[in-house]
């Protein structure tokens, strides 16, 4: 990074033209400008985003994790049905097969039911004698049909698993930003106090996280998330499952920022802001916490998914989100019976979505520290 | 060395009894106690019943359910410490029969994981960081990276189905029906062997996949330095260069991560065990933590919390002793 900053000076192109003028808050440079002109001008944070964009897994997935929040936080538009609604004549019905022809456009054929003799439950097949062409921009639904159209079958009672699924992402996919968020402000306030202040508020600190990190995980999160009163309302319970998950793990992020507090404290600027009487809180927001910044975003990005699959495990124990809130950890929970997930595996499917955001935040958190480690090419 | 055993052993007890306190208040935060749930169970199933009542009241004296939280506690901690570990409300037995077995065998798949995730993990490592750039080396981050991101329990969901398809036999349980109640004997222990491989696999996959990038990275980091470049400059073998030399630095801070890994494989184990059905700690936490049996789900935590400390003490041992530079007063 070093020489980066040095290329500036020595370069033709002189600083009065052009964006590099405009500082850190300028755009990219035109495709006719020297491409280093405006590099000395840009501070750490922009330096460490062009590296983040140049590589090719972090922005593609990027991208990715955006359309899976867009889809999710408009749920109610790309919804095929609404995701409470209960048809006690479609129980467990496979998922559908979108077909397309020239007469009808993309359709699906309806379902015929028969009863099995030996499990007196309805077993679906296609019937190709009903033909339910696919509507869009219908019933404020971005996809949805007259008759049937299940294209991922439905569950226990007869809900649309895809609606399921979608709305259930946006349980699942803010309680992880929500909770990192909460983490986030939880450890860098607490480290940043550790470091700074030493003394006994620092021992004080560091013996909690230790007594912390003494208990494992799930048994702690199983304790307090059974500890809920159970006569809450969905909301509560949501915030509650929140706050529960980022308790934990604040404790990393608090070790981290205090490590390099405890650096930062001895430089000669703090000494000589000191001396300039500022105040500790100015100190700590203006000098010492933006040098942590970009470790922070990091640490944070990859503290999502660890959010997400905890939420995900303690729904599916039954101890997370209730109903009428539906989350991917929720409708996991309904395969836990062994026999429903044997005759209908396609309950299963919600796991694929919690594997592609988790994958896809794995793969922009190593990126993001890739970009921001300064001794990596 | 002793000495630093004896100081990590004493540190951990007001640990303990810090974890045991907040462990005792959380279990207990949910209105009513266990009494109060079995009084509602018993009216769903007979009807109010005034004969109930009473035996109810019999038992809160009996369990000293009636007592306030400190006197309870206290009891509880007193005979902790001397092995007794309290009664368990639902089962009606003592803590102590009930937990032993199954924290042998959580301990077991616990132990059974790590090695199983350090034995795959550093030789695809190594593999990874002398083909580096290959697309075999593309493949196995892909892979390690997909590893890392599944969920230990998803994975066990996943492979019941599978092996129900495949082998048409549901993969639940430590034992084939036969040797379930059955006296120990070499046949017994092949039985446990064969069903233990399926939990070892699936808790282990996440610790492989991230060993896997961590050796990739420190022998990609020792491979760089200029001792090796003498090594090979002496004419050793390009194996002996890697294995002898490299290697054995390149091992070193995986040994240290060992205490921290372990969190994450016990509570991986408590989960896959709660789906697969295993006799396990797991479960029988869920049973006591929904019921509120207190003795039981603290006795549990309590146990959690001694194998972690212990864990983490038997790893900084191991580090002391595979890292000549860290000496202990």
């Amino acid at each position: 990074m070093d020489e980066e900053r040095n290329k500036a000076p020595q370069d033709d192109v002189p600083p009065t033209s052009g964006p590099a003028v405009r500082g850190p808050a300028g755009d990219q440079p035109g495709p006719d400008a020297d491409p280093l002109a405006g590099l000395g001008q840009l501070s750490y944070r922009r330096l460490i985003w062009r590296r983040f964009r140049k590589s090719r897994r972090g922005p593609a997935f990027g991208v990715l994790l955006i359309l899976f929040y867009v889809v999710a936080l408009g749920a109610p538009l790309f919804a095929p049905y609404d995701y409470q609604a209960i048809r006690t004549d479609f129980r467990y019905v496979p998922p559908q097969r979108m077909r397309w022809s020239w007469q009808h456009g993309l359709f699906v054929y309806g379902l015929k039911a028969e009863k099995n003799p030996e499990t007196f439950q309805s077993e679906f097949t296609p019937d190709p004698a009903q033909v339910h062409p696919v509507r869009f921009f219908h019933n404020g639904r971005l996809m949805t049909s007259g008759g049937p159209m299940f294209l991922l079958g439905t569950d226990r009672m007869g809900r649309d698993l895809l609606s399921r699924i979608i709305h259930g992402g946006r349980v699942s996919l803010t309680v992880g930003l929500l909770g990192v968020a909460l983490s986030l402000i939880l450890g860098s306030v607490l480290g940043t106090v550790s470091g700074y202040f030493g003394g006994w508020v620092d021992t004080a600190i560091q013996r909690l996280i230790e007594l912390l990190s003494a208990f494992p995980a799930i048994p702690l999160w199983m304790a307090l998330a059974a500890a809920l009163p159970p006569g809450w309302s969905s909301i509560k319970v949501y915030f509650g499952i929140t706050i529960i998950l980022s308790l934990i793990s604040w404790g990393g992020l608090a070790r981290q920022v205090r490590g390099k507090v405890l650096a930062g404290r001895e430089q000669d600027f703090v000494m000589a802001a000191r001396a300039a009487n500022a105040g500790h809180w100015y100190i700590i927001t203006r000098h010492l916490l933006p040098g942590c910044y970009s470790h922070i975003i990091v640490v944070s990005t990859m503290a999502i998914p660890g959010m997400i699959l905890g939420e995900v495990a303690l729904s599916f124990l039954g101890l997370g989100i209730r109903p009428p809130m539906t989350s991917w950890g929720v409708l996991l929970e309904e395969t836990q019976r062994v026999t429903v997930l044997l005759n209908h595996p396609w309950l299963l499917f919600p796991a694929v979505p919690v594997l592609v955001v988790v994958i896809a935040f794995n793969f922009v958190g190593d990126s993001l520290r890739d970009a921001a480690d300064p001794y990596s090419d | 060395m002793i000495s630093y055993i004896i100081r990590r052993a004493l540190l951990a007890i007001p640990t303990l009894l810090m974890v045991s306190i907040i462990s005792f208040v959380i279990i207990q935060l949910p209105e009513g106690d266990y009494l109060d749930r079995e009084i509602q169970r018993l009216q769903e199933q007979y009807g109010s019943d005034a004969g109930a009542a009473v035996r109810v009241e019999q038992l809160r004296e009996r369990y000293g359910l009636n007592q306030p939280m400190h006197v309870r506690y206290a009891k509880w901690i007193w005979g902790f410490a001397r092995g007794d570990f309290g009664e368990s409300f639902e089962y009606e037995q003592e803590v102590n029969s009930l937990i032993w077995d199954r924290l042998a065998y959580t301990v077991m798949i616990a132990l059974g994981s790590l090695v199983f995730s350090y034995a795959v993990a550093i030789p695809l490592g190594i593999y990874s960081a002398t083909h580096q750039y290959k697309w075999s080396d593309h493949l196995l981050t892909f892979i390690s990276f997909v590893g890392m991101s599944l969920p230990a329990f998803l994975v066990a969901l996943a492979l019941m189905v599978f092996a129900f398809r495949a082998f048409g036999v549901p993969l639940y349980g430590l034992f084939s029906d036969q040797y379930e109640n059955a006296p120990w004997s070499w046949a017994k222990l092949a039985d446990l062997l064969k069903h233990l491989w399926i939990p070892v696999v699936v808790v282990g996959i996440n610790g492989t996949a991230g060993l896997m990038r961590i050796m990739r990275g420190n022998l990609l980091d020792v491979l760089g330095q200029p001792f090796i470049v003498t090594a090979r400059a002496k004419g050793l073998k390009e194996s002996t260069v890697v294995v002898k030399h490299a290697v054995r630095i390149a091992i070193n801070p995986l040994i240290s991560i060992l205490g921290m890994s372990l969190p994450g494989i016990l509570s991986g184990a408590a989960m896959v065990s709660i789906v697969l059905g295993l006799p396990t700690v797991g479960p029988l936490l869920l049973r006591g933590l929904l019921n509120e049996d207190v003795y039981l789900a603290g006795s549990l935590i309590m146990m959690f919390s001694v194998l972690l400390i212990v864990g983490n003490l038997l790893a900084d041992i191991a580090l002391a002793w595979a890292d000549p530079r860290i000496r202990y007063e």
